[in-house]
């Protein structure tokens, strides 16, 4: 049970590898540390014998490391602290953080204030202040895409909650071929957004689209006349029927561990009580199961939020701009009006609204999970 | 201790020697453009210039839908990624004043290459900066225009155009005007033919990129729209949104909602053609590049097809397509990057690129006795040059090209407001931006 793996007191700390405490001596001594830093596992049988066999290439090429190490570094290394050290291990992943998600953040932070444009490499950058916040926060096309993203968010979230916990319920029960089953339900998650977007695109032509022969076929209307893309009212839809077909899947994923992680004895014991199934559906499986489902929201309102490979090949935000959700409409103020002051301000506003938005989801998921 | 690093010492080496050919073989050019028929008759063209001056060519296509983003982010960054630079008509303002583009008069007078030469619509359209300026950034490569292509083979069945006669009293035929086409399209929509249902026209309706610019300007030049006041720049109130632009634009809308196929909304180049190509409509909206691909198609090629410019209405006129060829002047190859231009504009090879499917702007070869009757498309290419008008090539085009594409897909495909508001819109939309550029 996955959920539950995380709560269970672990074996003691062990090596996987028998080996790689033969590795690390050799290097050890060479480096002349303290045997206290020497032994980052428990002794084991095998590691109590200081031994110099090699077995493997990995043995030899670390053996190799530690010769080749010159003595300068060897001096260097043996005067630095256990905090030095790790720094040392854990700078380059701090540096390559910096470089490509703090950094980027802070200049995209000041050029949302300034008249930027990347197509004009020439032109003076001026301070505008909040000039660009301004115009982005009075922007009716901007507030026309945040509620394009509202409707898209809400209506997937709700679908593929709803299709995904009853999913997770069924699959839930043990039957004949329920991993087949499992493995079949989880396939469209598993293939890439823009391949699901081309694919659906050509379902959905009204001319050649097993889509509109399927709906023509059960409901009489010519396939001419069901144009989901083309249509101002069902091309909405059609992303969000896409969408909810990929990702119902992910959303019974996470709420199958939660269902899972729910003992066997509280519901012997409610059966014992003479609980109903009816009951034990609302007063065990939906509150137990609810972290895990309110999880799967979050995730899914993250990622709809900014929605924007399947939008962009399946309606491009047409028609006319229906479906422009506001990464659309950020991608077309940043790379083709070239806006990029103005675009950085919009970026930093879905930020922090997004931000904002899933910190007080947490807290409100923090005080399920306390109940 | 030195033995330590003679293993690596000599891996450096290893890996030096390497890479030493690749920076001692011989000259290589980059030439970046779309991915498009064309490109592939200019690999073959190339071979010549390579056999001539032993300098290599490689080609960097990049399919139309992301040909401006990613070549504009190329030269925005100031990349080195492209020698020779085969830009959109619109990006040469925007290229020479933020110094993508190497300005080319000197090296046109040294080699003796004349404007003159050309066909004036495109060296206006594709070298000159400001417009009608003898300020030359490009050589006019592709000369290209927005046209008609028809089904000659069901025009000529007698039973349609005894039926057609008698219903609109005129003989079927390639339409002269825009009323005459909606006329055809109406005719054909829906009509079945051959056991299908076919439909009357297909026209430019994509959001994504330029395609419903292209189409929605192409046919409200000629209601009368214009870009601004002749007499007073970026003046575009009653220009732009005129009484004639707002019924033009009310035409194309008439045209969108009567006579497409189903589920066109989001055509351009290449699903104009499919639609074309798979028998679906009547006739059909593209630029002039996509006719010797279709006069070659089995299906629809041949005698099947006919070619017609631009209809009239109150005024001729017809979407400018097309591009020039520019030295990118982050290059480090320039000097062999001009060489290629200076080959390029030799009049053999000119008349070869128009053997091999481009489409050469030089007077020699389209004034040619026997230009005409050289490919069965010619005369309708011919005719459309001479009524070219082209979109905003100003600094803030990719601004101005989004804020339409908005406003006349909203009202064209959405059904969203009236023709005016679109337009009013639009004066609007384009008036900011020519204040914050300080134009105005």
């Amino acid at each position: 049970m996955p959920g539950l793996e995380g709560r269970r007191p672990g074996p003691p700390t062990t090596p996987r590898d028998p080996g790689a405490q033969d590795r690390f001596l050799p290097m050890a001594t060479r480096l002349h540390l303290r045997p206290d830093r020497v032994a980052p596992f428990p002794p084991t049988q095998a590691s109590a014998r200081v031994t110099t066999s090699h077995h493997t290439l990995a043995d030899k090429a670390a053996e190799a490391a530690a010769r080749a190490t010159p003595d300068g570094v060897v001096v260097r290394v043996r005067a630095l602290s256990d905090r030095a050290i790790a720094w040392l291990f854990i700078a380059p992943t701090i540096v390559l953080l910096l470089a490509i998600n703090i950094f980027p953040l802070f200049w995209a932070i000041y050029l949302s204030f300034t008249n930027f444009r990347a197509n004009r490499p020439n032109a003076e950058v001026k301070n505008v202040g909040l000039g660009n916040y301004s115009r982005v926060l009075n922007d009716p096309d901007i507030w026309a895409s945040m509620q394009t993203t509202a409707h898209f968010v809400f209506w997937t979230i709700l679908l593929q909650t709803v299709i995904g916990f009853a999913l997770a319920y069924l699959i839930d029960r043990k039957f004949r071929g329920h991993a087949f089953w499992t493995t079949l339900i989880l396939i469209p998650m598993m293939l890439s957004p823009a391949v699901v977007g081309n694919f659906w695109r050509f379902l959905y032509e009204p001319q050649i689209g097993l889509f509109a022969y399927a709906v023509s076929f059960l409901t009489g209307i010519p396939t001419s006349e069901i144009q989901m893309l083309g249509s101002v009212n069902l091309a909405p839809w059609a992303i969000i029927i896409v969408d909810t077909w990929m990702w119902t899947p992910y959303v019974m994923l996470i709420c199958l561990a939660g269902l899972r992680s729910i003992p066997d004895y509280i519901y012997e014991a409610a059966e014992v009580d003479r609980a109903s199934n009816w009951r034990q559906f609302w007063s065990i499986t939906v509150p137990m199961a609810l972290p895990f489902i309110m999880l799967a929201v979050l995730f899914r309102g993250i990622e709809n939020f900014k929605m924007f490979d399947m939008v962009n090949l399946l309606t491009g935000g047409g028609p006319g701009s229906t479906t422009e959700v506001a990464s659309i409409t950020l991608k077309r103020d940043a790379f083709e009006a070239w806006a990029t002051g103005r675009s950085s301000a919009f970026a930093i506003v879905l930020f922090v609204a997004v931000f904002g938005l899933a910190n007080i989801y947490v807290k409100a998921l923090n005080r399920v999970k306390q109940r | 201790m030195l033995k330590k690093w003679i293993p690596l010492l000599g891996a450096t080496a290893v890996c030096a020697l390497m890479s030493a050919p690749q920076a001692a073989k011989a000259e290589q050019l980059t030439l970046c453009w779309a991915a498009w028929d064309p490109a592939n008759a200019l690999v073959e063209l190339s071979k010549d210039f390579t056999t001539k001056t032993g300098i290599d060519m490689k080609f960097e296509f990049v399919p139309w839908t992301s040909y401006a983003d990613r070549f504009l982010n190329e030269l925005n960054s100031r990349g080195k990624l492209c020698d020779l630079i085969i830009g959109d008509s619109q990006w040469v303002g925007g290229a020479a004043e933020n110094g993508h583009y190497v300005k080319l008069n000197d090296f046109f007078a040294k080699e003796g290459i004349k404007m003159d030469d050309f066909v004036p619509a495109t060296v206006v359209g594709y070298s000159e900066w400001p417009k009608n300026t003898p300020n030359y950034w490009a050589l006019p490569a592709m000369g290209d225009v927005v046209g008609w292509t028809y089904r000659k083979d069901w025009f000529q069945r007698p039973e349609i155009q005894k039926e057609f006669k008698a219903k609109y009293g005129w003989d079927l035929d390639a339409p002269k005007t825009y009323d005459q086409l909606k006329q055809i399209a109406e005719f054909f929509q829906k009509r079945q033919i051959d056991g299908k249902t076919v439909y009357g026209a297909s026209i430019y309706t994509e959001r994504g990129s330029e395609g419903i610019t292209m189409g929605v300007t192409n046919v409200l030049y000629d209601w009368g729209f214009m870009y601004d006041n002749p007499k007073k720049p970026y003046d575009m109130q009653g220009y732009v949104n005129s009484p004639d632009a707002v019924k033009g634009l009310e035409f194309y809308k008439s045209l969108y909602d009567c006579c497409t196929p189903p589920g066109a909304s989001n055509v351009y180049m290449v699903e104009s053609a499919d639609a074309f190509k798979s028998g679906q409509v009547a006739m059909q909206m593209n630029f002039a590049f996509t006719w010797p691909g279709l006069y070659k198609d089995e299906k629809v090629g041949g005698d099947r097809i006919g070619f017609f410019p631009n209809p009239a209405e109150k005024y001729h006129f017809a979407q400018l397509g097309g591009q020039g060829i520019s030295v990118v002047s982050y290059s480090d190859k320039r000097d062999a990057a001009l060489q290629y231009i200076k080959w390029f504009a030799q009049p053999q090879v000119q008349a070869k690129w128009w053997q091999l499917g481009g489409y050469s702007c030089l007077k020699a070869v389209v004034d040619a006795p026997d230009f005409k009757t050289s490919q069965p498309y010619a005369p309708a290419f011919l005719e459309s040059m001479a009524i070219v008008k082209d979109f905003w090539a100003e600094p803030s085009y990719a601004e101005l090209l989004q804020a339409m594409q908005k406003r006349v897909h909203d009202y064209v495909v959405a059904g969203k407001g009236t023709a005016k508001e679109a337009l009013d819109g639009l004066e609007k939309d384009w008036t900011e931006i020519f204040k914050e550029d300080g134009k105005i």
